[in-house]
């Protein structure tokens, strides 16, 4: 006995060692169920299929609530590899238009997954996009052949005008970062690339909904799950209301056939953008959809640059209409009133050198400086503030006081419009002198060009129609965009806010009148109309590569302006040759709702001048247009050469 | 308490196979309602063996373990193949039967029987010769029949030897030897370049060890003392000398202080020719030996699907969709359940029929996902108060037979469930094993019932003989 008893210990050895098993287990099962949260997001991806329900995207209307933009159904083939059976591939391919060798480069294409990150033989993968009606209609008859494949349901933007292309901007495919970005989208899905479609994004977009499948082990759909309870509903996107006048928009658009350049038509009480052209232009719809890849390699090649945004992202020297935005701010300094008279004997003379003028009276006070854009008056003016020592010790103090008046008036940074792409144009400080010329090397005179918009100076369309919009609201502006309201929401506090260009109101009267008399009598006649009262500065931005760009800056009526516009033709000289009418009949337009039949003449005019370009003749440019898309070409005009 | 596992075995059962168009827990045609006949008859078998006599279960011992050896190689030549098992006998009308489950039982009586026997003593060559035939006999068979896991359920009975007087030695070495098989092969990576992770282990493993040993078990703890400071300095010479950037080795040099260590213990064995090292010098020497030969067992002896269960359940290989879908998908319903699970009959991944096999060697996972972390927890309980009660109740035995008998139980019972819940929670490799009560199949659980209903026959007859 005493040697059986010699093990009775033992006994609490196994006992303990299978406590301390269970404990394990406990532990073990308390980390898999309680802590680790990771096996139930495994559980949901593997036991629910997520049928996405896409929503449809957000509406774009103009300032009167004109539909411009509209989503029309498409027709995505999807193929989900594992399930693809042997079938009929010619028959396939005849269906939907495309060679066997395509299809096999496809599904390579599908299967790789670096070009096609996502890429899992067990989820849906897009096959190809954007069917015809006819196809998928044939190809719907057809489907229960071709086992794996299915169709799916999307949408793709419809253009009620073919208009407006850089503003409404253009819908592709999501690229790898932008999936990686963004939980939200996922393979295949459409993202704004451009334009509103692209700044308004997440607003038009709305959020999509999933129905929630239940799926065995074997792919198989086993049903709904919980009769749907837990579906999400997809919410629409929101519809936009633009600030875009559509007619007013056509009628730039139209009036810009031929040319290169920009214009922009912003309402000065309010910001808002009534019309914004770049030019030229395409249609649309020509990047949409299945023929982007092929438009867009065909537009990136053109040496036209259609795709270039000028409104937003052409830089270019000011010109004449700075000189507005001397005189504001020479008075606000005190440098000149609007009694101070300069002489101009056909220029400045500096030096040995002299800027020319053109023939006018001399010598001239600030208003008539304006109406006859006389560069020696601004040329003094800048010299007396910059070399004024008593009121700032130094010519980079002087400099950079003139630099923070710019800025307040809306140059050398981005505005802030509601579209993506804006650049900020240049306003020098001192600092960018100094880099030059050295702490001591530059005077008053070395820079004397940028008192008249040349040299270093550098603004964009939208800044220079800003401009008008502070003059014409004498001291302030909204910052210009192109989205009145948001439906559900609400627009940036920003494009409410008024910004302030520091200048006293009564300063503003001066240029007013200038730019009044500019268009009675001085050199912007091209834009009289009568019965409206047009308030205009010609400018002409030098340009070292050819013919120098024709600019016009305008907002009127004088007494309660309505709209504030900024007209840029490419190597058009002079600004009132081209740009000034131009102006004029957009304002007409908008402000009369029709052009008078009398001045009809001078819009088909416009619209069949084809504004040579630097090198390429004048019907290779039309042809190069036209293939962008055949069937509607918003830019061709009548085809008429003059 | 065997009652209330079984019917909750039958009740997961249900849970499992539960279809969306299925009609009824009682359904003869599903899982559920067989299981419950099964059931029905396996307390009808309780019945029985509780009316029996106890002394049949001694004096058949031996004959129905030989009964049950002639079954079982019968069954090799007659099964028919169920994946790639050849352990089943087919009976007709769709009722299969691994003979492999009674086996349990017929070898624990046997067992006993032996140990139970007059004067027997577990400490001689040839009776340890004999407890490894009878062990051994059903074990090769059964390996045979391409049933491994069934097979090594067998070597729980280690359990109940160590309990019965079998040397600790014997265990120590048993787990020792898993350990360096486990670390050898689980480390596979470099370090610095050229040192062998696994290697390094296996080796400072075993000059640990022989450390403990001689601070543990001899009075040497001098000589233990000084050989860990030498290996201590051994390495931090070598660190110093990698500093000046010399490339170095470790596993080799974690090779040269288990040699030296060795040499200096046999050094020393001859001077004083003191047997006191003896046991230690063997145990390193075997375990270099082993640790040497792992690579060639691993990738020559154990069969390619072996090699790779394995190699998943020590992390080495991370195949989702291969090898390890069953263990990953197990991990997933069970982790998917949560503190309260989801609900009875609301998994989704068990009724959507993610997890394979998850009515018989799977079932925990339903357990888990529906039930949750409690309902886990309650099942885990349960079967850890029914060890130590089993325990509880082999201990008050008077005979040695029904007392080894009652071990073999306990040994048997808990081996499944180490295994078993192991496998399902990913901590063990993945051995077809049933869990014991739960899953589905009437061999398995008769198998246990008779396994359990006998040594209860037996724990009565002691109140017989009082």
């Amino acid at each position: 006995m005493n040697i059986k008893h010699q093990f009775d210990s033992r006994r609490y050895y196994i006992a303990g060692a299978s406590i301390v098993f269970a404990l394990i287990f406990i532990a073990r099962l308390f980390f898999l169920q309680v802590i680790d949260s990771d096996y139930k997001s495994f559980a949901d991806n593997n036991a629910f299929l997520k049928k996405t329900i896409f929503p449809s995207r957000g509406l774009l209307y103009d300032r009167n609530g004109k539909l411009l933009v509209y989503n029309q159904p498409t027709y995505d083939i999807m193929v989900i590899l594992r399930e693809v059976q042997t079938f009929d591939t010619l028959d396939f391919c005849r269906t939907i238009h495309i060679s066997k060798k395509r299809f096999i480069e496809r599904i390579e294409e599908i299967k790789n997954r670096k070009k096609n990150p996502g890429y899992s033989s067990y989820t849906p993968q897009v096959f190809l996009n954007q069917l015809s009606m006819q196809e998928y209609g044939a190809l719907q008859e057809k489907l229960y052949r071709f086992p794996g494949f299915f169709i799916q349901n999307r949408t793709l933007r419809e253009y009620i005008y073919p208009m407006a292309a850089h503003l409404f901007g253009s819908m592709a495919e999501v690229n790898r970062k932008e999936l990686e970005n963004d939980e939200y989208y996922s393979q295949g899905d459409y993202i704004g690339r451009s334009g509103v479609e692209k700044f308004y994004e997440e607003q038009l977009r709305g959020s999509k909904g999933y129905e929630i499948m239940l799926r065995d082990a074997f792919g198989r759909i086993k049903g709904k799950y919980e009769n749907g309870n837990f579906d999400v509903h997809p919410v629409a996107g929101s519809n936009l209301k633009l600030t875009i006048d559509a007619e007013l928009q056509q009628y730039g658009e139209m009036l810009m056939t031929g040319k290169l350049g920009s214009i922009v038509a912003i309402e000065p009480s309010t910001g808002e953008i009534l019309a914004i052209v770049s030019a030229p232009s395409y249609n649309p719809s020509a990047l949409n959809g299945r023929q982007r890849g092929k438009n867009y390699g065909l537009l990136e090649k053109n040496p036209d640059k259609p795709l270039f945004d000028r409104p937003l992202m052409a830089a270019y020297p000011p010109g004449s209409t700075f000189k507005t935005a001397q005189a504001l701010l020479m008075q606000q300094e005190g440098i000149i009133s609007d009694q101070t008279y300069f002489p101009c004997a056909m220029g400045f003379p500096y030096g040995s050198h002299k800027l020319g003028c053109h023939a006018h009276p001399s010598p001239l006070d600030l208003v008539h400086s304006i109406e006859n854009s006389c560069n020696a008056y601004y040329c003094y003016a800048l010299r007396n503030m910059l070399e004024n020592r008593k009121k700032y010790p130094n010519i980079q103090t002087a400099f950079d006081t003139w630099k923070d008046y710019m800025v307040k008036m809306g140059f050398g940074y981005k505005l802030g419009v509601d579209l993506p792409g804006e650049k900020r144009g240049l306003i020098p400080n001192s600092k960018f002198y100094n880099k030059i010329y050295g702490q001591k090397g530059w005077r008053a005179v070395t820079i004397i060009s940028i008192a008249i918009g040349q040299g270093e100076v550098l603004a964009t369309p939208i800044q220079i129609c800003n401009l008008a919009a502070t003059i014409a609201n004498k001291g302030y502006y909204i910052t210009p965009h192109v989205v009145k309201q948001i439906e559900r929401r609400k627009l940036d506090i920003k494009y409410k806010t008024k910004n302030f260009t520091g200048i006293k109101t009564t300063y503003y009267d001066a240029i007013q009148q200038g730019m009044y008399l500019a268009v009675k009598s001085g050199t912007a006649t091209a834009a009289n109309i009568p019965n409206i009262d047009i308030c205009g500065k010609t400018g002409t931005a030098q340009n070292p590569h050819g013919e120098d760009h024709s600019i016009f800056m305008a907002f009127a009526p004088y007494k309660n302006p309505k709209i504030a516009i900024a007209v840029y033709v490419e190597n058009a000289g002079f600004g009132a040759r081209f740009a000034a009418p131009i102006a004029s009949l957009m304002i007409e337009k908008y402000l009369n709702k029709e052009v008078a039949p009398e001045r009809k003449y001078k819009e088909i005019q416009l619209q069949n001048t084809v504004i040579k370009l630097s090198g390429i003749k004048n019907n290779q440019f039309m042809e190069r247009i036209r293939l962008v898309d055949s069937s509607h070409v918003s830019n061709s005009g009548s085809g008429r050469v003059d | 308490m065997f009652l209330i596992l079984v019917l909750a075995g039958w009740i997961s059962i249900y849970a499992s196979t539960y279809d969306f168009d299925q009609a009824s827990i009682f359904n003869y045609e599903e899982r559920s309602g067989k299981q419950l006949l099964w059931i029905g008859l396996s307390i009808a078998i309780a019945f029985i063996i509780l009316m029996l006599d106890s002394n049949i279960f001694d004096r058949f011992a031996y004959p129905l373990y030989g009964l049950i050896i002639l079954l079982l190689i019968a069954t090799i030549f007659l099964a028919t193949d169920v994946k790639g098992s050849g352990s089943w006998l087919k009976l007709g009308g769709g009722i299969n039967v691994q003979p492999a489950e009674f086996g349990k039982f017929a070898t624990a009586l046997a067992l006993s029987k032996l140990i139970g026997g007059y004067q027997f003593q577990l400490n001689q060559l040839n009776n340890y010769l004999r407890v490894a035939l009878i062990i051994g006999l059903p074990f090769i068979i059964i390996v045979l029949q391409r049933e491994t896991g069934s097979a090594l359920v067998y070597a729980a009975f280690t359990i109940m030897l160590y309990r019965e007087g079998m040397s600790g030695l014997i265990l120590f070495v048993g787990l020792y030897i898993a350990t360096l098989f486990i670390t050898s092969l689980k480390y596979g990576d470099t370090l610095n370049g050229i040192t062998q992770v696994g290697d390094l282990l296996v080796y400072l493993i075993i000059v640990v060890v022989m450390i403990l040993y001689l601070f543990t078990q001899t009075r040497k703890q001098v000589e233990g003392q000084r050989i860990a400071v030498s290996v201590l300095s051994l390495f931090i010479f070598c660190y110093l000398l990698s500093l000046l950037g010399i490339q170095i080795n470790y596993a080799y040099v974690g090779l040269i202080a288990a040699l030296s260590s060795l040499a200096y213990l046999i050094f020393l064995t001859l001077r004083e020719s003191s047997k006191d090292f003896l046991a230690v010098i063997i145990i390193t020497i075997g375990a270099l030996l082993f640790s040497l030969s792992v690579d060639y067992v691993f990738s020559s002896i154990l069969e390619p699907h072996q090699q790779t269960r394995i190699k998943v359940s020590l992390g080495m290989q991370d195949d989702p969709r291969g090898v390890g879908y069953n263990v990953n998908q197990s991990k997933i319903a069970i982790g998917s359940g949560g503190l309260t699970g989801k609900g009875f009959l609301n998994g989704t991944q068990t009724k959507l029929k993610y997890v394979p096999e998850q009515d018989t060697d799977f079932i925990f996972c339903t357990i888990g996902e529906e039930e949750g972390f409690l309902g886990s927890l309650f099942i885990v309980g349960m079967f850890l108060a029914f060890i130590l009660r089993l325990i509880y109740l082999a201990e008050r035995q008077r005979t040695v037979f029904s007392r080894v008998y009652g071990y073999c139980v306990v040994s048997i019972i808990l081996f499944h469930l180490i295994i078993n819940i192991g496998m399902v929670t990913g901590l063990t490799p993945v051995i077809g094993i049933p869990l014991p009560f739960f899953s589905y199949g009437g061999s398995s659980l008769w198998g246990f019932t008779i396994l359990l209903f006998i040594f209860l026959r037996l724990d009565l007859a002691r109140l017989e003989r009082l």
